[in-house]
């Protein structure tokens, strides 16, 4: 197990590495280079741009930038933003709480409505509930969260006047009244978010369970004259959970990255929001910043989902 | 002032570039969803709404587009320097009279009271006494002579430092009046500390960081300023909120306790936020077509304002062959000119060829007008001599009198074996294809092949010596894009069509004077112009250079553009100037609940 652990470690240091210099490689090599913004402006004289090219860093060559950027990030520094010249940490940290508000909720939202949904409509296949939840669930998947977005802010902001469809970041909860302010303002994207990845946990969640339905070991354990609960608690559910872990496991660091598209269109300053404003200004450090975490968070994750099934299911050894 | 119309130019196509790529979904779901979405339903005002505070005591300003740093000179669009621009003022600013209002200046300069110089090389500026800082630290001349020196100095590399190339030295004279000198004869004096790129940064608050160290001075971060509010909490990227600033010189008189500026999302739903909904009082710049905008603005609750600066879409054609190559690779090179825009009356042609009318009012609408000018704003400015036509069969007759016809019955006219095939070149800009679209019907009609041609704005203006695709190599015929002055001096605009502006390979391509145009009498008059000191002499050169380029077809003026933002019903005083960002006034903004 602990060598399993200490290679499975090891083999994700390539990973990392490779993701690193593929995402570094991209950046730098784009036609939309950090310093075009500045190449616009005239005043600018050459002398000054190769100015501020220096102050960034841009006028080394870019394996060196790379290595250079490679041992600040291992210690811990994460750089300036070109734009905004303040240090990237402090940017992530700041959007962290708002992204993992809107993005945990959401997740809740989607464990809670997935789960019951997807069992009952294995367990009654066919039947017409199974019929409208899978009808949904269809739907709520092949609607991009951006439709359902502006759906949603057509109809209860702009003609029912439920809930503000800018989210005010500002807010400080300290009483009911701005309790109920946050929680307003948090239903329409967390209903959107949710929703869509419900319908997504929801058909997996019940494929899985018609794949253990028929097998041999569930005819068994009926034959006994297990009462059903049983049967479905203590043996398809076990097996069942496994690949359903897998998925859940490997979104858990998307709560981190958050929602590129539905937290542009609700306007919440979230990671997600950071990063595609940083890919349209070409701020490298920013850009970098964010994929690398997310980087590592998917492989700590994967590592994660691997170490749980043998939890799971005791025939995998390590 | 020259690096503003570039400012300008990036500004608006990154917002294109934004808009286009991410909303444009998002737009056309919007229209159809606000089509059948727009009944009336006035009647109910819901308490949900509402704020923590009374809404008369916040602004709610909405910006699409979210400001990174609130240092105007570090900056590099005018998303930033809008939010600087509350806490940070220049000496004076002009309004849309073309007048000049003192901000931290006492009085303006004029010949008569002795602020500017009869020989034209220094201007002297009084400042108003008892004005402090939003600390409480007193405002005095060392502050302005330290905007100086932190714009100028290299190893801050301001983005405004351009504009201030043309100052020599800055005397203190006592500690409320400067006098600055010029390097040569300046009749723009007004371009330095006046509006979008002269505010003033306070000296004790920046001066550890006049250096490399600039990007870590707190106050790029959290401004101390001398405007109506100061800023309480920045998110980059985010939110921008101030608070009355109770150490502005007319404290009393503001109109809102906090403003809120909120950046983010996008184009139609700002829109949508102030005219329909009034969950915001200001939405800034709505680059959203009118046919999505009209409707909106039926929702009663905010007003379309538009502001007709100086933008101006225009086409420019080269005047330097694009498919010819010298032997080291260079294309468009000043050795061989364009086989037939070389000749007036094909230009003259082209110029008949295009419809401005329906461009300006069936693809802009309330965006912009028909123009035939390359100098639109100042009014005063604006030669009267210029004339637009739109007629076929004259521009047909043309073409045939230059001898372009079609002599081999492929449609396409030719002369001495040279067939009029042209490519047509802008960026990805949902306006500016459907121009295209029209012009290439036009010039198809009259016999010429037209290959149009969009590129990502983040390589068309670039200026990337490397990448064939930007405006300066102008591997094309024709080109469409827009751009101005934003200082009420034309003469570093008009500069662009002067011989030393040629970008070529020998210069590493810079330069503005795309077109390759190179006529020593126009560069006669620019000369003259740059030194000229009775206003309305220098006027009259000005119009004879807007004239030399127009009647001659070198540049084709289309559409004078308009920006344009969302203002609630109950807010008042929202004046916006051409010269100055939008919220220049706001200490007289007001609400009525």
């Amino acid at each position: 197990m602990t060598r399993y652990l200490i290679n499975r470690i090891l083999t994700s240091i390539p990973t990392l590495i490779a993701i690193s210099l593929v995402v570094f490689l991209i950046l730098a090599l784009a036609p939309g280079n950090p310093m075009g913004e500045f190449a616009t402006n005239p005043s600018i004289t050459p002398e000054v741009r190769e100015n501020i090219r220096r102050s960034l860093g841009l006028d080394q060559p870019i394996p060196i930038r790379y290595l250079k950027w490679v041992w600040a990030f291992l210690q811990g520094d994460l750089g300036y933003s070109f734009t905004s010249r303040s240090p990237v940490l402090g940017l992530i940290l700041q959007r962290l709480p708002t992204t993992l508000w809107i993005m945990g909720l959401a997740y809740l939202l989607a464990v809670i409505l997935a789960f019951p949904l997807g069992i009952i409509s294995a367990l009654k296949r066919y039947s017409i509930l199974d019929q409208i939840v899978t009808t949904v669930s269809f739907i709520g998947f092949s609607l991009p969260t951006f439709f359902t977005g502006l759906l949603f802010i057509i109809i209860f902001s702009v003609q029912l006047k439920w809930f503000p469809f800018i989210y005010n970041s500002t807010l400080q909860v300290t009483n009911l009244q701005t309790f109920w302010q946050q929680i307003q303002q948090s239903i329409m994207p967390v209903c959107v978010l949710g929703f869509y990845q419900a319908a997504i946990l929801m058909r997996f969640i019940r494929s899985s369970f018609l794949e253990q339905l028929n097998q041999n070991y569930v005819r068994t354990a009926y034959s006994k004259g297990l009462p059903k609960l049983n049967v479905i608690n203590g043996h398809i559910l076990r097996n069942a959970l496994i690949p359903v872990v897998t998925l859940m496991a490997l979104e858990i660091p998307g709560l981190f990255a958050g929602s590129l598209v539905t937290e542009q269109v609700f306007r919440i300053p979230g990671i997600g929001a950071l990063l595609i404003d940083s890919i349209f200004r070409s701020d490298t450090p920013v850009i970098m910043g964010i994929t690398m975490v997310y980087a590592i968070l998917v492989v700590l994750f994967n590592l994660l989902a691997d170490l749980l099934y043998g939890f799971l299911d005791p025939r995998v050894q390590y | 002032m020259k690096s503003t119309q570039y400012r300008m130019r990036s500004l608006f196509d990154s917002i294109y570039l934004k808009s286009y790529r991410f909303s444009v979904f998002v737009s056309l779901i919007s229209l159809t969803l606000t089509s059948c979405g727009s009944s009336p339903n006035s009647t109910s005002t819901n308490p949900s709404n509402s704020n923590q505070q009374p809404p008369e005591k916040t602004l709610k300003l909405l910006y699409w587009q979210a400001p990174t740093i609130l240092n105007p000179h570090l900056s590099t669009g005018f998303k930033d320097s809008e939010a600087s621009r509350i806490t940070l003022e220049p000496l004076a600013s002009f309004n849309n009279q073309l007048k000049l209002v003192p901000f931290l200046a006492a009085e303006i300069p004029t010949i008569e009271n002795g602020g500017i110089a009869k020989d034209g090389k220094s201007v002297t500026w009084k400042l108003k006494k008892d004005v402090k800082w939003s600390d409480g630290k007193p405002f005095t001349a060392d502050d302005v002579i330290f905007t100086f020196e932190f714009i100028s100095n290299p190893k801050v590399g301001t983005t405004t430092s351009g504009t201030y190339k043309i100052i020599n030295n800055i005397e203190k004279i006592d500690d409320h009046r400067i006098k600055i000198n010029f390097k040569d004869v300046t009749p723009g004096w007004y371009s330095v500390f006046v509006g979008t790129e002269g505010m003033i940064l306070p000296r004790h608050i920046f001066e550890a960081y006049n250096g490399e160290n600039s990007r870590q001075a707190p106050g790029n971060l959290k401004p101390v300023g001398t405007g109506p509010y100061r800023v309480v909490e920045f998110k980059p990227g985010d939110v921008v909120v101030y608070e009355a600033n109770p150490n502005f010189r007319e404290a009393k008189l503001l109109g809102f306790e906090r403003l809120e500026l909120k950046g983010g999302g996008d184009a139609t739903s700002a829109a949508r936020a102030v005219l329909q909904t009034g969950d915001a009082d200001y939405a800034y710049n709505l680059q959203v077509e009118s046919n999505i905008l009209k409707p909106l603005e039926a929702g009663g609750k905010g007003k379309i304002v538009s502001n007709f600066g100086t933008l101006m879409e225009r086409i420019l054609i080269n005047q330097t062959d694009p498919n010819k190559t010298t032997p080291d690779g260079e294309r468009s090179s000043l050795k061989f000119p364009h086989p037939f825009f070389s000749d007036p009356k094909v230009r003259q042609a082209l110029s008949l060829a295009i419809n401005r009318e329906i461009i300006a009012n069936q693809l802009y609408g309330i965006l912009g007008k028909p123009t035939s000018n390359f100098v639109v704003n100042p009014p005063q400015v604006v030669s009267p001599n210029t004339r637009y036509e739109f007629n076929l069969e004259k521009a047909a007759k043309l073409l045939d009198e230059a001898g372009w016809k079609d002599t081999n019955n492929n449609r396409i006219r030719d002369k001495n074996g040279v067939e009029m095939n042209i490519v047509f070149q802008t960026s990805v800009n949902p306006l500016r294809q459907k121009t295209q679209e029209v012009i290439k019907q036009s010039l198809e009609q009259l016999g010429m092949k037209v290959e149009l041609k969009s590129i990502d704005p983040s390589v068309y203006f670039s200026s990337d010596p490397a990448n064939p695709d930007t405006t300066e190599r102008f591997a094309a015929d024709l080109q469409l894009f827009s751009t101005g002055n934003t200082n009420p001096d034309p003469t570093s605009y008009l500069k662009t069509y002067t011989c030393d502006d040629i970008p070529q390979k020998a210069n590493n391509w810079t330069g503005d004077n795309v077109s390759r145009y190179c006529n020593p009498a126009y560069d006669a008059l620019w000369e003259q112009a740059t030194t000229e000191i009775d206003p309305e002499k220098q006027k009259q050169i000005w119009i004879k250079m807007n004239d030399m380029l127009v009647n001659n077809t070198i540049v084709i003026p289309l559409v004078h553009r308009a920006e344009v933002g969302g203002v609630n019903q109950n807010l008042t005083g929202v004046k916006l100037t051409p010269w100055d960002l939008t919220v220049w006034n706001i200490k007289d903004w007001k609400k009525t609940p």
